[in-house]
């Protein structure tokens, strides 16, 4: 029974945090015990996802939880990451050497796991919320893994409250469907109206709540100082699969009802845009590898929320193609950027394992000493830019075959100026390609910028294992698309309830196309190959010269600190976008005819937390301050303040 | 039809190098000199694979890796384009995304190259190569979406094939100003004059030309060749769309050959007349094309 | 006829996009003497068996020598004193006003005709290339920091008005809109002699200076 091997996989994975701390006396067999654990857990993960995207069906009605389509796309990646993280942290966090912080960070590391699969199996509006909520303090402990250090707690603090704004918000969307449907079963609520006031509290609701957690813009605020400031392996769970159950809880409750209103699709469609573009621009702007990954998240979530806009403009319309080219582009990114972003965040722990520093312009060079990092780290940079032949161009090419068919409209239809898209989506491509140059180039690429780069040294099998892993499955999907395809269809027809006969129609010519795009892939490779054979046969005909140093245009004691850093690099790109990123420069000019010292300091504060929300709250506290000393002092202001909310109050029953 | 696609792929592989000769020759009528010999690009690049490689001590396989990758991206994405009017050697629903993002893998690994060498100037080339290419990319975009809308396909063959000259009845003002913004990115795009000047020995104000500084030998022939492949695949597209017709395979094939010299003489005439706009002053004009060719959307869409 | 009128509007919108991007004063005021020019050809295009020839005339020729020739040679001249030629960054820069342009025209085309006007024998670019244009002056208007761009920016602004004469140029009498032209060729001649003594009291014809007025 599949949905046994799912009740398997919640049970074995929450569970296995335990074994760490039961066997704590004999630290190296227990996390290599809570590690099996987790992994047999995934591994059943796996199994059911395969499973049901294979077509079976899985649904347990006592248990309350149900594997439809859509479920099991979140829980391959779910599965799979988790699994490949808790192998990384058998060397990246060890429990011998750290201690009680492992068996912590094991068993909450575990919880999240199970609570994130009782999620997405959940088919009863509790079982959901308890998942989700699990999920969720896990997921505040594990930040707090490092909690020493004031700006981890200050992260910490920030995500929690976040988070809980989010769960109200979601207590609020499900008690209004229980109010609707009469029952929180999620059977029970299919097929609601959209139209009205329900409809439109319902989204506007889950919006905020499942936004929060997906981190759409203006709601990423909490993204980047959670994600930098936990270990590496619990910001690639986080940034790779915790967000994306946001854009789960929010498929899962647009998908409830019938036929959704066209500002639905609209609002994702701006929310992803705004999200991508803004997304990339911050991340550009960074110069702490994790920070920058993490507002590569909110770019990516952009992605994802364009093509779950463009379904739910698909099923406003009864337009198959829409719909299943815009959820197959927002189901497979939802996987490909939890393999790539997992990827490039296990290297980056890697690279903060080797020289303890997460600053790229104190980096360098890093490509001798750690080739095979600097390998899956490029494989993981190209799949993230969405360049072929890896995952990422896929899915982005997908969202934009939906961005056609919606500018293939007749004459008059406003639909089709929804194909803006396209050039957006290439924009952010473009400057994506322009942020992972910056990275590899900084990081890996030139000579050692400071001695943090020297003595580095390439990491443990077990931690190189999961990111060859995630690599290589990038590759497959990039060069093997077709295969996808019929699994996304299956889930696309599980949520839209639409006909599997209408959507295949554009499904097949979609998979036509992606097996023509393999063989350019192929193509691509072919020629790589013949090139470098190429070369190889003409150097061989010469004898080989002695390496030099390279040619600085003449300059006589060129110095490692003189190449490009990262700020450089972004300079001109995070001009463009003064209109949204404020960026603090702290300079001291170097002076006089032999200038001493000179430095160069450049800051960016989120705009959305450090320049409104953070003045909002302080602004916010000293009214409420003043407000209380003035009322404080008198016994009259006291009584005056009840007797105005008395008054209000009843103004408001009356006229209302 | 197999026969014409090959012939298609013998000019992809074979003409790109004297694209580069017509130009320069076009700007060296313009100077009143006699210019270099029409294969002279053919000549270099003969010269440049018999020499051998030196390579600084700073670099890895990355430099290494760089131009070969650039030249297997650009030479892939010209199996994707339609010359003459004839469909391409493989064509689909969206494939003109796969040809810009292919583009975008050659310049990806050249700007990684050039970061690889560890010198000021490289890195200085490669921020601004990337920052104007991301600028370029929608204005790409949106002309390409034009055409397919003018079309009413989706893939390059389709753009560029039999429907086109039939496109030019209803839709005339909006292919016109598309063809201007194609025009800005084919110049942006190759590093021409007014976005770069390919003459330049400043290394100050070189982009694409600084990237590939310290490249020698056969890696400088794969980047010089690829570079020419690029141009021809832009003027191709251009050819197509201002100068293709109905008529017979003769006729269309003629008039696309020939609307390639058209399109290497105009390069070469605004690389004469113009000067290097200044570099605050690319975006602008990249925004513009944008902006031109969002027009000429809006123009199809009402 | 349509076709060429088609034309004209949509060279119209193009002028207006190039404005919003251009820096250089001189160009700035030839581009709108030859968009002014353009308009003066529009009634003459425009003209339908039920128009009397000599209206349309009337209004092509004073079209013409006023906004093609007149204003722009007011406008040389009042620059001529001050010697500056560029507009540095303005209030909102280049790139933005380019994009908002571009927006202001997508909006303008994608919705002209739900606007419940009486346009139903007119050409359907008419409304949106008025509406465009409308929306390019007044950004000029409010984001540029020389007065010579504000003063061009009132004169796209009153071109998009004039477009949107000619709809209405069955019921409106030639007397209602020679007075539109008077009105401009007036507005222009009291701002030339505005901007002669921003320049004579600051030397500058940057608008910023004038809050230097305030005490």
């Amino acid at each position: 029974m599949t949905i046994g091997l799912v009740l398997g996989a919640i049970v074995l994975t929450s569970a296995s945090g335990f074994a760490a701390a039961a066997l704590a006396r004999r630290p190296a067999a227990a996390q290599a015990a809570c590690c099996a654990l987790l992994c047999a857990g995934c591994a059943l993960g796996i199994a059911a996802a395969v499973a049901v995207l294979g077509g079976q069906a899985a649904a347990s009605a006592r248990l309350a939880l149900k594997l439809d389509g859509v479920s099991a796309i979140f829980l391959l990646p779910i599965s799979l990451v988790s699994g490949l993280g808790a192998i990384y942290g058998l060397r990246y966090f060890p429990q011998k050497a750290l201690g009680l912080a492992a068996v912590r960070l094991q068993i909450f590391y575990g919880l999240a796991v199970g609570g994130m699969v009782l999620l997405v199996a959940a088919s009863h509006a509790i079982v959901f919320l308890i998942g989700w909520e699990v999920m969720a303090l896990s997921n505040f402990f594990l930040v707090l893994t490092d909690h020493d250090r004031r700006e981890v707690q200050n992260a910490a603090f920030l995500y929690l409250i976040s988070t809980h704004v989010g769960t109200l918000a979601l207590f609020a969307v499900f008690a209004l469907l229980r109010q609707a449907a009469g029952s929180f079963d999620f059977a029970a609520m299919q097929g609601l109206h959209a139209g009205g006031l329900l409809g439109a509290r319902v989204f506007a609701l889950a919006l905020l709540g499942f936004g929060l957690k997906a981190g759409l813009i203006p709601l990423h605020f909490w993204l980047p100082p959670a994600h930098a400031a936990a270990p590496s392996h619990v910001s690639a769970l986080m940034s790779g699969i915790v967000v994306k159950t946001g854009i789960y809880g929010l498929l899962r409750v647009s998908g409830l009802f019938d036929a959704p209103p066209a500002w639905w699709g609209l609002a994702l469609l701006v929310a992803g845009a705004l999200s991508a573009v803004l997304g990339v621009a911050f991340a550009l702007a960074q110069h702490d590898l994790k920070r920058l990954l993490a507002y590569h998240t909110v770019e990516n979530i952009g992605i994802i929320a364009l093509g779950a806009g463009l379904a739910l403009i698909g099923r406003t319309r009864g337009a198959p193609a829409l719909v299943v080219l815009g959820f197959a582009g927002a189901a497979l990114h939802v996987i490909n950027h939890a393999l790539f972003k997992s990827l490039l965040f296990l290297g980056a722990g890697a690279i903060q394992h080797a020289t303890g520093t997460r600053e790229i312009d104190r980096l360098g060079g890093l490509a001798r000493p750690m080739p095979a990092t600097a390998a899956l780290f490029v494989v993981g940079a190209a799949a993230i830019s969405g360049l072929p032949p890896l995952n990422g161009f896929v899915s982005e090419w997908l969202v934009v075959l939906g961005f056609l068919d919606a500018l293939g409209r007749p004459r008059g239809d406003l639909l089709a100026f929804a194909a803006i898209g396209a050039p957006i989506l290439a924009l952010v491509g473009g400057l994506a390609a322009a942020c992972f140059a910056k990275v590899v180039g900084v990081v890996f690429l030139g000579t050692a910028r400071s001695t943090h780069a020297q003595g580095a040294h390439d990491p443990p099998a077990s931690m190189l294992a999961p990111m060859a892993v995630l690599a290589a499955a990038c590759a497959a999907i990039g060069l093997a698309p077709a295969a996808t395809l019929p699994a996304l269809t299956r889930a696309a027809a599980a949520w839209s309830r639409l006909d599997a006969m209408a959507l295949e129609g554009p499904a097949a010519s979609a998979a036509a196309s992606a097996l023509r795009i393999s063989l350019v892939a192929l193509a691509l490779l072919l020629v790589a190959a013949a090139v470098w054979l190429l070369r190889r046969r003409r150097l061989a005909a010469r004898p080989a010269a002695a390496p030099v140093d390279t040619w600085g245009c003449g300059f006589a004691a060129p110095t490692a600190r003189m190449q490009y850093t990262g700020s450089s690099f972004a300079e001109m790109i995070v001009g463009r976008f003064s209109w949204a990123i404020f960026q603090r420069v702290t300079i001291k000019r170097p002076e006089g005819v032999f200038p001493q010292g000179a430095a160069f300091h450049t800051e960016v504060p989120d705009s959305v937390l450090d320049l409104a929300l953070v003045p909002a709250a302080r602004a916010y506290g000293w009214l409420t301050t003043r407000a209380r000393e003035l009322s404080l002092r008198r016994i009259q202001f006291q009584m005056l303040l009840v007797l105005a909310t008395l008054v209000a109050i009843l103004t408001w029953g009356f006229v209302w | 039809m197999l026969m014409r696609s090959l012939f298609h792929v013998a000019a992809l592989l074979a003409l790109p190098p004297l694209v580069i000769g017509v130009v320069n020759r076009t700007k060296a009528f313009f100077a009143g000199r006699k210019g270099p010999p029409l294969l002279q690009a053919y000549w270099d690049l003969a010269k440049l694979l018999r020499k051998g490689a030196v390579y600084s001590r700073t670099t890895s396989w990355v430099f290494r890796a760089g131009p070969i990758i650039g030249l297997a991206a650009v030479a892939s994405a010209g199996l994707l384009l339609s010359m003459g009017g004839a469909p391409s050697l493989i064509s689909f629903g969206g494939d003109f995304v796969l040809f810009a993002y292919l583009l975008g893998l050659a310049r990806f690994f050249t700007a990684l190259a050039a970061l690889d060498t560890g010198s000021p100037f490289e890195g200085m080339g490669a921020a601004r190569e990337v920052t104007f290419a991301s600028l370029a990319e929608p204005a790409l975009f949106l002309c390409l979406l034009v055409l397919a809308r003018a079309t009413d396909t989706i893939s390059l063959s389709g753009m560029l094939g039999p429907e086109l000259p039939a496109a030019w009845g209803h839709a005339a003002p909006a292919l016109v100003l598309a063809a201007i913004g194609l025009f800005v990115v084919a110049l942006a795009e190759n590093s021409r004059i007014p976005v770069d000047d390919p003459n330049t020995h400043l290394e100050l104000t070189m982009i694409h030309e600084v990237m590939v500084l310290d490249h020698g030998g056969p890696d400088f022939a794969f980047i010089l060749y690829g570079a020419s492949l690029k141009l021809f695949l832009f003027g191709a597209i251009l050819s197509r769309l201002l100068f293709g017709h109905g008529g017979g395979v003769l006729a269309s094939e003629a008039l696309f050959f020939a609307g390639l010299l058209v399109f290497a003489v105009a390069v070469g005439v605004v690389e004469s007349v113009m000067a290097r706009l200044r570099m605050l002053r690319v975006p602008q004009l990249l925004v513009g094309a944008s902006v031109l060719s969002a027009f000429a959307l809006v123009l199809l869409l009402r | 006829m349509s076709s060429f009128a088609e034309l004209v509007f949509i060279l119209v919108v193009v002028i207006d996009l190039f404005l919003l991007a251009s820096s250089r004063l001189g160009a700035a005021i030839r581009t709108v003497a030859i968009q002014g020019a353009l308009l003066g050809a529009l009634p003459l295009l425009l003209l339908e068996e039920r128009h009397s020839l000599g209206h349309a005339l009337v209004l092509a020729i004073g079209a013409l020598a006023i906004k093609g020739l007149l204003i722009p040679w007011l406008m040389f001249r009042a620059i001529r004193e001050a010697s500056i030629r560029r507009e540095m960054e303005p209030i909102v820069g280049f790139v933005p006003s380019m994009v908002l342009g571009g927006i202001g025209v997508a909006f303008a085309f994608a919705f002209s005709s739900r606007l419940p006007l009486p346009n139903g024998m007119a050409h359907a670019f008419l409304v949106p290339t008025a509406l465009s244009t409308v929306w390019a002056g007044l950004l000029l208007v409010v984001s540029r920091k020389k007065a010579v761009n504000q003063v061009l920016g009132f004169l796209v602004l009153e071109n998009g008005v004039f477009v949107f004469g000619l709809l209405l140029s069955d019921f409106m009498p030639i007397m209602v809109e020679a007075g539109v032209l008077l009105d401009l060729f007036a507005s222009v001649f009291v701002m030339g002699i505005v901007m002669f003594h921003i320049n004579r009291e600051f030397s500058s014809l940057d608008t910023e200076k004038l809050s230097a007025l305030k005490d």
